[in-house]
């Protein structure tokens, strides 16, 4: 997680918990230490919420998924292996999966009724993201995020925000069946290399 | 779908955005592939600068739900790692100990332990073939708590194959026993695994006909008919 920026004391972002910090306390976590899950739940409920909110956009079925991850944690957290990546990758990894599959089975269980489907749809989560806009690391990921193509952009946006497969996101953007899982690996291979993510 | 094609999935699979049936394979195909394996960790690192674009605070009452939700649940064990080289440890739960299935004269399945999938293996090969066919169909099942397998079959080369996600070994002097139920409902012996972890198993038998699939702990050397419930059933009429 060499990425992962120094930031100002006072900011409830994880990433001042310290990176060892969150995996200690998966660990004491998996050993049934509930305070320790505490202090977990505290360094990290913003950015999962955060992230399952933007996914799920309903904020009552959000907080569900969000307990459903938590839950998840705790049950599974002696599963987590830090030789396969960072406490908070692993955490964040499983809310996203969470976030995606309830947006898919709603969906499945609503596609006939396309009124649900459409206002679902048309809910802003502009006003959740300003807890972040002032971290020094949103901002350079916004502006690296500016550097993509605009495809490779909203292909990326809308399969990891909006919980779209590949091949749903080719004919939102009228690309050709097949390219817009390119645009997706190039979009992050593009934002990898320039926040120098696992160097 | 070719080696080049799969590989290209890697970033799709990292934001979630491949189909169950895509997932499948590609997970089958990650367990393999060095290459693709740093990649994915790589991508899905990244994935996590997009995750802090967003943070919101949940409402204050859901820390206290949580909190008390956890008194009611045990955290599980954990998987108890094999002894592999720190490359391969990253992907410790899918580099399996395959199991490789032969047939030798009148139907006897034996089957052999490799410590990596090997796609040079005839087994191999035709798992491929199976899994990356044009009509292959993907059946999820739960196995116990914990593990889970995924059975892929194609009508059009007339053959299933199982894959096995954490599984626990089966107890000693038992097997895995692998099943396919035909139009009547028997089941009608597959194959044996041991289990141990994650396997790839071609069904022998014909799967054409078959309405659906079970696995089954048997004494070591098999059943002719399961003598203990399934652990585990697909049914072939449920695709997704």
């Amino acid at each position: 997680m060499s990425h992962l920026q120094p930031v100002p004391s006072g900011d409830p972002s994880p990433e001042s918990s310290g990176v060892a910090a969150l995996a200690g306390l998966l660990r004491r976590s998996a050993r049934g230490d509930e305070q320790a899950f505490a202090e977990l739940y505290d360094a990290t409920s913003a950015r999962v919420h955060g992230l399952v909110l933007r996914v799920v956009r309903d904020p009552a079925q959000s907080e569900e998924v969000t307990q459903e991850v938590f839950l998840q944690i705790w049950r599974t957290a002696a599963r987590f292996d830090e030789s396969k990546g960072s406490a908070l990758a692993w955490m964040m990894t499983l809310a996203h999966r969470r976030a995606v599959d309830r947006v898919r089975a709603a969906e499945a269980v609503n596609r006939q009724d396309t009124t649900y489907h459409q206002s679902t749809h048309v809910v802003s989560h502009d006003s959740t993201a300003e807890a972040a806009e002032h971290s020094m690391e949103a901002r350079r990921v916004r502006a690296a995020l500016a550097e993509l193509t605009p495809v490779q952009r909203e292909a990326l946006e809308l399969a990891y925000f909006g919980g779209y497969t590949h091949t749903e996101v080719a004919t939102m953007l009228d690309l050709p069946v097949g390219t817009a899982k390119t645009r997706i690996r190039d979009g992050l291979i593009r934002l990898r290399d320039a926040m120098g993510v696992g160097q | 779908m070719s080696a080049h094609e799969i590989h290209a999935l890697s970033g799709a699979y990292a934001v979630d955005a491949l189909d169950d049936l895509e997932r499948a394979r590609f997970e089958t195909h990650l367990a393999a592939c060095a290459e693709c394996q740093a990649e994915v960790a790589g991508l899905q690192d990244t994935t996590l600068l997009l995750a802090g674009l967003s943070d919101t605070a949940p409402a204050p009452e859901l820390r206290a739900k949580i909190l008390a939700d956890i008194k009611t649940v045990r955290p599980l064990p954990p998987v108890l790692a094999r002894i592999t080289p720190p490359r391969q440890r990253r992907w410790t739960n899918l580099v399996a100990a395959a199991a490789v299935l032969g047939v030798i004269g009148g139907g006897t399945a034996i089957w052999q332990n490799t410590h990596q999938p090997t796609s040079s293996t005839p087994s191999n090969v035709q798992a491929d073939r199976i899994m990356q066919a044009a009509d292959v169909q993907l059946f999820n099942a739960k196995v116990g708590q914990n593990a889970s397998a995924s059975l892929f079959r194609s009508k059009e080369i007339g053959k299933a194959v199982i894959v096995t996600r954490d599984m626990t070994a089966a107890p000693s002097g038992r097997v895995y026993e692998l099943w396919l139920r035909d139009k009547t409902g028997s089941l009608r012996p597959a194959g044996l695994m041991t289990g141990r972890g994650n396997a790839e198993v071609v069904l022998t038998g014909d799967a054409v006909d078959a309405t659906g699939a079970a696995v089954s702990v048997e004494p070591a050397g098999g059943s002719k008919s399961p003598t203990t419930s399934p652990i585990a059933i697909f049914d072939f009429k449920q695709s997704t």
